[in-house]
């Protein structure tokens, strides 16, 4: 590895240039160049972790794809084969349709507002001088709060008796009735969610940020004059790496990780709020008891989540500039 | 250098407003009494009531959630993130040893095997998982509670490419002196990723201590709820009460954030470095 955090060699050793490397199976090649050659110690010591692989994520998963071309009787006493009935009835339910576009859309938002501010508080902290180490502290804490803590304090600030964002509501006029109303709900679970996400965020980007050498940032200070010409020609095709890497984490947060969120803020009644595929699945499974169904949607959910990793790595990353 | 403008510290405080305001209004409701909130509203001035409510929240049973006292919750939660942190440490510190370090059949297939795992979280096979845990009868079990969260290879990966980055030479000279593989792991690689260790520690006790679905289902016998799953059982009871218990879900709520958050700010260099440089 070389000084300069800005050579190719660098660049190549993100995240994202490794899972090509694995995309592409370029880890036949040996990792280091001296290894040991035993047959039985490397098993040894792969032992538990591939126990806890097999039993924990291989069953599970096997599971799912087999108990999706089933119906299951309610009460356990046995299941039909049904082919792809489970697949075609869920991809053909309004509902499940309207919570696919209802994910969608949520991705989208909670994604560009969690990345779009704490790209802003990261270029700012980075500028400041003063007090930089406080306001760096303060923009973390939050990261380590957990979604359900973070669901918990938003349902409070949206409750409807005493909640001050119904109160600020209150008087441009809007009665907001978080839990009752659709799009009253989705703005609490947008604004939960990207408050949770900010920390994070600012953190990657304040480090990719501090990477970029002095001298580089000196040359672009005599280079160009206005700070939004620097910003857009210098700071954001060096932030790019970082930035993708975390588009695709922000995708799977929104996806996976605003469960809890939405747990607390819709508490088991689905009736007319908004929700995510992966809270669908719970619904389906555990309160609708319709095993079957949750498969399938789980194994939709499987492919939809591998297919945006592969169309992730494939295309997506051919756009960065590695400067 | 660059000059500063008031707007950038402008952007921050209010940046930083916005993020912190919440949690110090939480902090702040959770010393008040119930009726109070009910009336007022959130505070953000600490109130006399706090004593009361937290001793009630750690020591009663059956405040809200029956049989279970906070105490019991916290202690619960302390042994989900500790025993996830050190199960993970453990586990693929040796799997990326062995990746890493050796030359064997099958490498690249068991290479794909575990880190496949990386591509679907446990969200998507909630259902089986489930089964298979019911089956193995593991629900209301620690075991139950952490093993099964050690299947993802993010671990692993944070090890692998460590390991990578050691130096050749070491393993060269540990075999000259005659070392074998086990020795050398244990007197030469273990010794090496302490700061390594201690950054994946801090991130797997937060996570583990923040995991609200899997306990979810994994426990319905209260002795092994952890705090989130108290948030859960305290929503639950709401529904039929007057005034809701407002400062004792926030006690709960502050119970729950204080030791990751704490965590957080203390070990913020090393946390930080073992965020951004294991994920890259």
């Amino acid at each position: 590895m070389t000084d300069t955090p800005l050579s190719l060699a660098e660049a190549d050793s993100t995240l994202f240039a490794r899972l090509r490397r694995w995309w592409s199976g370029e880890t036949a090649t040996p990792v280091k160049r001296v290894q040991f050659d035993r047959p039985l110690t490397p098993w040894m010591f792969l032992l538990p972790q591939l126990a806890v692989v097999a039993i924990f994520f291989y069953w599970p998963s096997v599971q799912a794809v087999t108990s999706s071309f089933y119906l299951e009787d309610p009460f356990g006493f046995g299941a039909t084969f049904v082919g792809l009935d489970n697949y075609t009835e869920a991809l053909t339910s309004r509902g499940y349709m309207s919570t696919a576009a209802f994910t969608a859309f949520f991705c989208v938002v909670v994604t560009a507002l969690s990345l779009g501010l704490g790209l802003l508080l990261a270029v700012k902290a980075d500028k400041v001088i003063r007090g930089a180490e406080t306001y760096k502290t303060l923009l973390i804490s939050v990261y380590a709060i957990a979604p359900p803590v973070a669901g918990l304090i938003g349902m409070m600030f949206f409750d409807m008796h005493m909640g001050p964002f119904t109160q600020i509501a209150a008087w441009f006029g809007h009665d907001l009735r978080v839990g009752i109303d659709y799009w009253d709900t989705a703005t609490a679970l947008i604004v939960i969610s990207v408050w949770k996400q900010i920390p994070y965020n600012f953190i990657f980007f304040l480090s990719g940020l501090q990477s970029v050498p002095v001298s580089v940032r000196e040359a672009a200070l005599i280079d160009a004059k206005s700070g939004w010409r620097r910003f857009c020609d210098i700071t954001l095709p060096l932030l790019a790496p970082t930035a993708f890497f975390l588009l695709v984490i922000n995708i799977t947060y929104t996806m996976f990780d605003t469960f809890p969120i939405i747990d607390v803020i819709v508490k088991d009644k689905p009736a007319n709020n908004p929700m995510t595929l992966v809270y669908k699945v719970y619904l389906d499974g555990f309160k609708g008891n319709d095993i079957g169904g949750s498969s399938a949607q789980s194994v939709i959910l499987m492919v939809v989540v591998a297919l945006l990793t592969v169309l992730q790595f494939r295309f997506l990353e051919r756009r960065v500039h590695y400067g | 250098m660059q000059k500063i403008k008031p707007l950038d510290h402008l952007i921050l405080i209010l940046g930083a407003l916005f993020l912190c305001v919440p949690v110090v209004m939480a902090l702040m409701s959770s010393t008040h009494a119930a009726i109070d909130i009910h009336s007022n509203g959130l505070y953000i001035t600490p109130g006399s009531h706090g004593a009361e409510t937290y001793t009630k929240v750690l020591t009663s049973r059956g405040g809200f959630t029956g049989d279970v006292t906070g105490l019991l919750m916290l202690t619960n939660s302390m042994i989900m993130g500790l025993g996830f942190a050190v199960g993970k440490i453990v586990l693929s510190m040796m799997a990326a040893y062995a990746l890493v370090y050796f030359r064997f059949r099958f490498a690249t297939l068991i290479f794909w095997a575990i880190f496949a795992t990386l591509l679907l979280p446990l969200e998507v096979r909630i259902m089986p998982s489930y089964q298979v845990m019911s089956e193995l009868h593991l629900l209301n079990t620690y075991t139950g509670l952490i093993v099964p969260l050690l299947a993802s290879a993010t671990g692993t990966f944070f090890f692998r490419q460590f390991f990578r980055s050691v130096p050749d030479e070491l393993l060269e000279a540990a075999r000259i002196d005659g070392a074998g593989p086990v020795k050398f792991f244990i007197d030469v690689l273990v010794p090496l990723s302490r700061t390594m260790m201690s950054a994946i520690f801090i991130i797997m006790f937060i996570y583990g201590w923040n995991q609200y679905l899997w306990p979810l289902l994994m426990t319905t016998d209260e002795s092994f709820f952890t705090l989130m799953r108290g948030i859960k059982s305290i929503l639950q009871v709401w529904v039929g009460s007057q005034i809701p218990d407002y400062n004792e879900a926030f006690a709960l709520a502050v119970l729950a954030m204080v030791p990751p958050v704490a965590v957080v700010v203390i070990f913020q260099r090393m946390f930080i470095k073992g965020l951004t440089e294991s994920d890259k």
